[in-house]
């Protein structure tokens, strides 16, 4: 591997592998091996392309690429041909051979595999067509279709390290400004100005400072920050080497989930080719300033993502968050001056350095410009990783990129900001998502996770669920946040199995308050945001359960029953797989639930191809 | 260095580094607290000692035993916001130790006298309700005074207890007592019977070291523990063996 000893060297370098490219006129085939695309079989997909361009004879007309994750995991193993942008969907190793002969042999188009409009039929070739890309503003993730990931010249060919090098050029006062003005905020989910906080820590007296990059990604259902470790490590790299830089210091560290064994695997590969690169270690591109990255695994504690709790975790400590009335920007890891940020933070800021902060402000609004990533999940029918622009309104989100709500069924709740969050209603669905706005609206953007919901999920039990996760996850310190959250989650089961008064909802209340107002970390403060959003915009459903001990939605089990209505042809196949064989019925009969020995599994109703099984 | 700021609109001086909550009681502002003892690190796990902190123009509910006093804040140590949350809290508590004396009297204080959040009698398993209120005082006592750390929390959210390593015994606690001197719930259980000392709660029995005059003096690792802390001579505690 080339050591670059200089600025100069890496610019020369890149320039050299982008005339070599240029040369070479090879086609490039992009398989997505994101964790969700390997999850189907994604390197059996690579295998066959490996295997089918070489008995084609075209190794050298072929540049395969196993990438990071290309957004749209419903529909995996996603193949995309940057050229053009051609995807394909639902790419097995059996469809590749069509593909190489369609796309690479004969340099057409493998028609099957595109996309389609679901109403029309008509093809949708490349990202331009597609409306789940075609709307989203793919600042960061485009990269992940470029490169792969831990291919060191890849990343120098698009335009990798240039921030690097421009901050190394104009020097630190000049990066802070350019932050500043850019106003980059917090992507983790506080969103907090970066460059303000860049500047406090640059400003602390210590001897020693840290940087820190926060990967302890742990709302369910959320995975924008690993998409970026596994797609485009060196992004976060240069984010962090950026930073260093600028505030200071010598030593960082990456806190990230041993869960994400593949975020990890090619995180500690592009750390190793940097080293070796010279940019990052001692004498970082000839400069004089050095700098390293340690990685840290977390144990999974959902809490060890609050910063001050990380920190402990790093020094060895249990993760117990402690007061922040001074700041960790001025005394955070091992007591000196520490600059925590989340991933898709620091990989944004080699853009803001490249391009300027003008640029970045173009996009997104004002009080929060740029673009966010949103891990798109629950009832929508494109599944998967979008990133839009600041100020998006959640409409576009989930019916443009989500494609709207699987079934054609009516859409309820959004749940924006992961456990923390709230929910809103259907009303609420052309609110533009930025940090102040869903703040307003009695939710939070948290770190882009995104529940879409239909009308047969109960949001009393949607809370539950919220707080089971958090009476779990509370570190237990506090009163507030470890008995608050507990006698919550009692409540609120007491509302969804019908025992619960008019009386529980004031408690809840007044239990919420205390659990806000007196709780230490950010886990606690914002645990009631998915009890107190469901309370204020579903309350009807709340009082439903309470006084008419009904769950409209046919979810909470203490409250429903199952029938079998005149739908039913007697095909015996509910009565075969009821688990308590409480059915009777005989062929060509309505079958009949024995009401006192159903458990509620919705088996039969699941496996009824009549519509004949009914909730109350 | 001095730091001036007001409690209750009255102008206070304090030492940097000095807690909210020691400056306030200095001054004879009562603040109810269950979690901080002067004697060890300030910890904010009770959420009793809730105050009102405003900090260039933002106030802020905030606990104030692990506040340190900064120049110009002004403290509000009760209004019917702080009174209101003060109660919710003492009634989450309460719920957890229904018999121990210093809660229900605090929680009574605060107009409190039986818990709405207490699931009814016999629903909930009974070491749950031992009255420990994990306010971690025995955990810091431990550690900072005795300077032993046999005990420590364990689990984390609702699972959370005290207790020694993987909630064993403490096998390196030498029974000297101070958590349970220390304990704001008297849960932890102190006795000495039939030439032994007890920690029931930990679990921990060491036979007593008699005096001259037949007198029980402490378990043997306790004493042990002084002389090396104190740097005594080894038969300190031994001029008259043990009976």
């Amino acid at each position: 591997m080339t050591k670059f000893t200089s600025v100069e060297a890496l610019h020369s370098h890149r320039e050299a592998l982008l005339a070599t490219k240029k040369d070479e006129n090879k086609k490039t085939v992009s398989v997505c091996a994101g964790t969700g695309c390997k999850a189907v079989g994604a390197d059996l997909v690579v295998e066959a392309f490996k295997a089918e361009i070489a008995k084609n004879g075209l190794e050298n007309a072929v540049h395969l690429k196993a990438t990071g994750c290309l957004g749209l995991c419903e529909k995996g193993t996603l193949v995309m041909m940057p050229a053009d942008q051609t995807v394909y969907h639902s790419i097995t190793p059996k469809k590749v051979p069509t593909i190489v002969e369609q796309a690479l042999v004969q340099d057409g188009r493998a028609d099957d595999f595109l996309f389609a409009d679901p109403e029309t039929g008509a093809k949708q070739p490349t990202m331009n067509d597609i409306p789940f890309y075609a709307s989203q503003k793919r600042l960061l993730l485009d990269k992940n279709t470029l490169i792969d990931p831990i291919c060191l010249d890849d990343y120098i060919s698009v335009g990798g390290y240039k921030g690097l090098a421009k901050a190394l050029e104009i020097g630190p006062d000049k990066v802070i400004d350019e932050m500043k003005k850019a106003t980059l905020r917090g992507r983790g989910g506080g969103g907090f100005p970066a460059g303000r906080k860049w500047e406090t820590c640059r400003n602390a007296p210590s001897d020693k400072r840290y940087v820190i990059c926060n990967a302890d990604e742990g709302d369910p259902g959320a995975f924008m920050d690993a998409s970026l470790l596994e797609g485009q490590p060196h992004s976060v790299i240069e984010g962090m080497i950026i930073g260093a830089y600028t505030i200071g210091s010598d030593e960082g560290y990456v806190y990230v989930r041993h869960e994400y064994p593949l975020a990890v695997e090619r995180l500690t590969k592009a750390l190793e080719q940097v080293r070796a690169s010279g940019l990052l270690g001692e004498n970082i591109l000839g400069t004089g300033f050095n700098f390293d990255i340690k990685i840290n695994k977390g144990g999974g504690a959902f809490v060890c993502g609050e910063s001050t709790a990380l920190m402990a975790s790093i020094e060895g400590r249990v993760g117990e968050p402690r007061a922040k009335h001074i700041h960790t920007v001025v005394a955070g890891l091992n007591d000196k001056p520490t600059n925590l940020n989340n991933v898709e933070t620091w990989a944004t800021v080699p853009l803001i350095v490249e391009h300027g902060a003008d640029w970045f402000t173009q996009m997104g609004t004002k009080g929060s410009p740029g673009t966010k990533i949103f891990s798109l999940v629950g009832k929508v029918n494109n599944t998967g990783l979008v990133e839009a622009e600041m100020g998006a309104t959640l409409r576009q989100i989930i019916f443009d990129m989500g494609g709207g709500i699987r079934g054609g069924r009516p859409f309820k709740a959004v749940q924006t900001g992961g456990p923390s969050g709230g929910c809103l209603p259907a009303d609420k669905l052309d609110v533009p998502v930025d940090f102040d706005t869903l703040w307003n609206e009695g939710s939070m953007m948290g770190s882009g996770g995104m529940v879409a919901m239909d009308d047969q999920t109960c949001m009393v039990d949607v809370a539950r669920y919220f707080l089971d996760f958090l009476k779990f996850e509370s570190c237990g310190k506090c009163t507030t946040c470890r008995e608050g959250i507990r006698r919550l989650h009692q409540l609120v089961s007491d509302v969804a199995e019908g025992r619960a008064t008019e009386e529980t909802l004031d408690l809840i209340e007044t239990l919420a308050e205390t659990v806000e107002k007196g709780s230490l970390c950010a886990l606690g403060t914002s645990a009631v945001n998915p009890v107190l959003s469901t309370l204020k915009y579903f309350r009807e459903e709340y009082l439903a359960h309470v006084r008419d001990k009904k769950c409209p939605a046919g979810v909470c089990k203490e409250l429903i029953t199952y029938h079998i209505n005149e739908n039913c042809t007697g095909c015996l196949i509910c009565k075969r797989r009821c688990p308590e064989q409480c059915i009777a019925g005989e062929n060509k009969q309505i079958h009949v639930i024995d009401t006192s020995k159903c458990t509620k599994c919705g088996i039969c109703k699941d496996v009824c191809k009549f519509d004949a099984v009914e909730i109350y | 260095m001095t730091v001036k700021f007001t409690i209750n609109g009255v102008p206070v001086e304090a030492e940097q580094g000095e807690s909210v909550i020691e400056v306030a009681r200095r001054y004879g502002f009562e603040i109810p607290s269950l979690c901080h003892h002067h004697a060890v690190t300030p910890y904010g796990a009770c959420r009793v000692c809730l105050v009102e902190i405003t900090k260039g123009g933002r106030k802020k509910m905030t606990t104030c035993c692990n506040y340190e006093v900064q120049e110009g804040i002004e403290v509000i140590t009760d209004n019917e916001d702080i009174h209101r949350n003060r109660a919710t809290v003492l009634e989450l508590l309460l719920a957890e130790a229904p018999k121990a004396e210093a809660i229900v009297k605090l929680a009574a204080e605060y107009g409190v006298t039986h818990s709405r959040y207490a699931l009814p009698e016999g629903s909930e398993p009974t070491e749950e309700r031992d009255g420990c209120i994990l306010c971690g005082l025995c955990v810091r006592v431990c550690e900072e005074v005795v300077e032993v750390s046999a005990l420590s929390f364990n689990a984390r959210g609702d699972k959370r207890n005290v207790g020694g390593p993987y909630m064993d015994t403490p096998q390196n606690c030498i029974a000297c007592g101070a958590c349970a001197w220390a304990c704001p719930t008297n849960c932890i259980g102190f006795e000495e019977k039939d030439g032994m000392r007890i920690l029931k709660k930990w679990n921990r029995e060491l036979p007593l070291e008699y005096t001259e005059a037949g007198q029980p003096l402490a378990p043997r690792f306790q004493l042990r523990h002084f002389i090396e802390k104190a740097n005594l001579p080894k038969d300190f505690y031994k001029k008259g063996g043990p009976r």
